[in-house]
């Protein structure tokens, strides 16, 4: 299941999924930027949690439920946290911002009200280098209180 | 190019290994594909790779006779928010919050901490103090090793060809009060460690040392421990005179390298401090 939809591939079983996603599939959502699991710039969801791509192999993937950015939105409406990240200028170059929601989408779904505290761990496996933390930040607790969990479950 | 099979049960495994001579295991990959991608693994183009997280008898955790049975392929991010861990041994948790990131922690194992076998692995130093003993696995049947003896250096541990590490056990058995770990790293997340260290102390009513273990990562070739200065400090308070007079045993017990992280002589300042900031507990077990 890929965004929604099964898809049936053929891949070379040891191409790295980053390869495979921006590649053969042509979703260049998810981005490479260390390629060691050290920027969190090519997180994806695998059975919605968040994950390195750039550290799986496409066997890995058989099977399994893949979320990428390009799958968020639905029909056509932007996710809460699309929302908040353009509302509070959260995208400065954009190459973490797929990274960035992806992995709030995890937090999220493990804690639908974190505090800003939680929200930073959350998000520490994805660096900006536009310097946006703040906004980030500031985005992921506006789509909270818009998503109406505001507070500790 | 390599093949790459997903065996969902040990017997598949046992079959890959009949069947091909050359090849790699790995779990969370996060080690493993680092160091492929970069060429550092000795035989960087193996027939096959063999990715163990599909097994699920060694995804489970579970308690036998007061034993805690943690499959090698539990991820750091389920142990995290299981209550077993969480209640019975908290120094492990401790530990795996600081491990990585959170995607790290989603695809990293407990057996592939250990596998790898590196003196910065964040799990290590918690596993040696609550002596975790390790369940090895072959086409033969099983045995069982503790984990200070599974370790024999950086990168090398004790996983002869056909074994496969399938669990992590550990005793249920004990009392210490505080549960202590800190690391410290250029940064909070994705760091890797200059120096760590763990603690189990049980302390009187009176804040007096009944029993300590202590372990540090990264500042040594394994993990360090120190009988000597566990034995200082019993029957003592936890305050910084104290500690600080184990200084010179700690010493001898530690020999730490310069490498792109941090000095040698660096390290030993941090391994002693990070003892005397157990002062923090002095007359009391929480913080």
């Amino acid at each position: 299941m890929l965004n929604g939809k099964e898809i049936v591939i053929n891949a070379e079983p040891d191409q790295r999924v980053i390869d495979l996603l921006r590649e053969d599939l042509g979703l260049t959502g998810a981005k490479e930027g260390c390629g060691a699991g050290e920027c969190g710039a090519c997180t994806i969801l695998v059975d919605n949690e968040s994950r390195l791509s750039c550290l799986m192999l496409a066997a890995q993937l058989e099977g399994k439920t893949i979320t990428t950015i390009e799958g968020i939105a639905k029909e056509g409406e932007f996710h809460p946290l699309q929302e908040a990240f353009i509302e509070y200028g959260a995208v400065q170059c954009g190459f973490c911002t797929p990274g960035m929601i992806l992995s709030a989408v995890d937090l999220l779904a493990k804690n639908p009200g974190p505090t800003r505290e939680e929200i930073k761990e959350g998000m520490s496996g994805n660096l900006c280098r536009c310097t946006g933390y703040q906004k980030i930040v500031d985005s992921v607790e506006m789509a909270v209180s818009k998503m109406g969990k505001k507070g500790r479950q | 190019m390599s093949d790459v099979l997903l065996p969902k049960n040990l017997h598949e495994v046992w079959k890959i290994f009949d069947k091909s001579s050359e090849t790699l295991v790995y779990a969370g990959g996060t080690d493993l594909l680092v160091k492929l991608a970069s060429s550092r693994v000795p035989h960087s183009t193996p027939n096959v790779l063999v990715c163990l997280e599909n097994i699920e008898e060694l995804r489970n955790i579970r308690e036998t006779d007061g034993r805690v049975r943690i499959g090698a392929c539990v991820t750091h991010s389920r142990l995290l928010s299981h209550p077993l861990i969480r209640d019975n041994f908290p120094v492990l948790p401790k530990a795996l919050r600081l491990l990585g990131s959170p995607p790290v922690r989603n695809m990293g194992t407990l057996g592939g901490n250990i596998c790898t076998a590196s003196p910065a692995g964040d799990a290590l130093p918690a596993l040696y103090l609550l002596d975790a003993e390790l369940e090895i696995s072959s086409q033969k049947g099983s045995r069982f090793i503790p984990i200070g003896q599974f370790i024999k250096g950086p990168g090398y541990a004790e996983l002869q060809s056909g074994e496969i590490l399938i669990a992590i056990w550990l005793d249920k058995n004990n009392d210490y009060t505080i549960h202590h770990f800190e690391k410290v790293g250029q940064r909070n997340a994705l760091a890797i460690s200059i120096a760590s260290m763990a603690a189990l102390i049980k302390l009187s009513s009176e804040g007096i040392v009944e029993k300590i273990r202590l372990a540090w990562g990264s500042v040594a070739p394994t993990i360090a421990l120190s009988s000597e200065v566990e034995t200082v400090l019993i029957g003592k308070p936890l305050s910084q005179v104290v500690l600080n007079e184990a200084r010179p045993l700690l010493n001898q017990a530690i020999s730490p390298i310069d490498d792109i992280r941090a000095k040698a002589e660096y390290r030993r300042t941090v391994a002693a401090n990070l003892l005397i900031r157990l002062s923090r507990y002095n007359g009391h077990d929480k913080v």
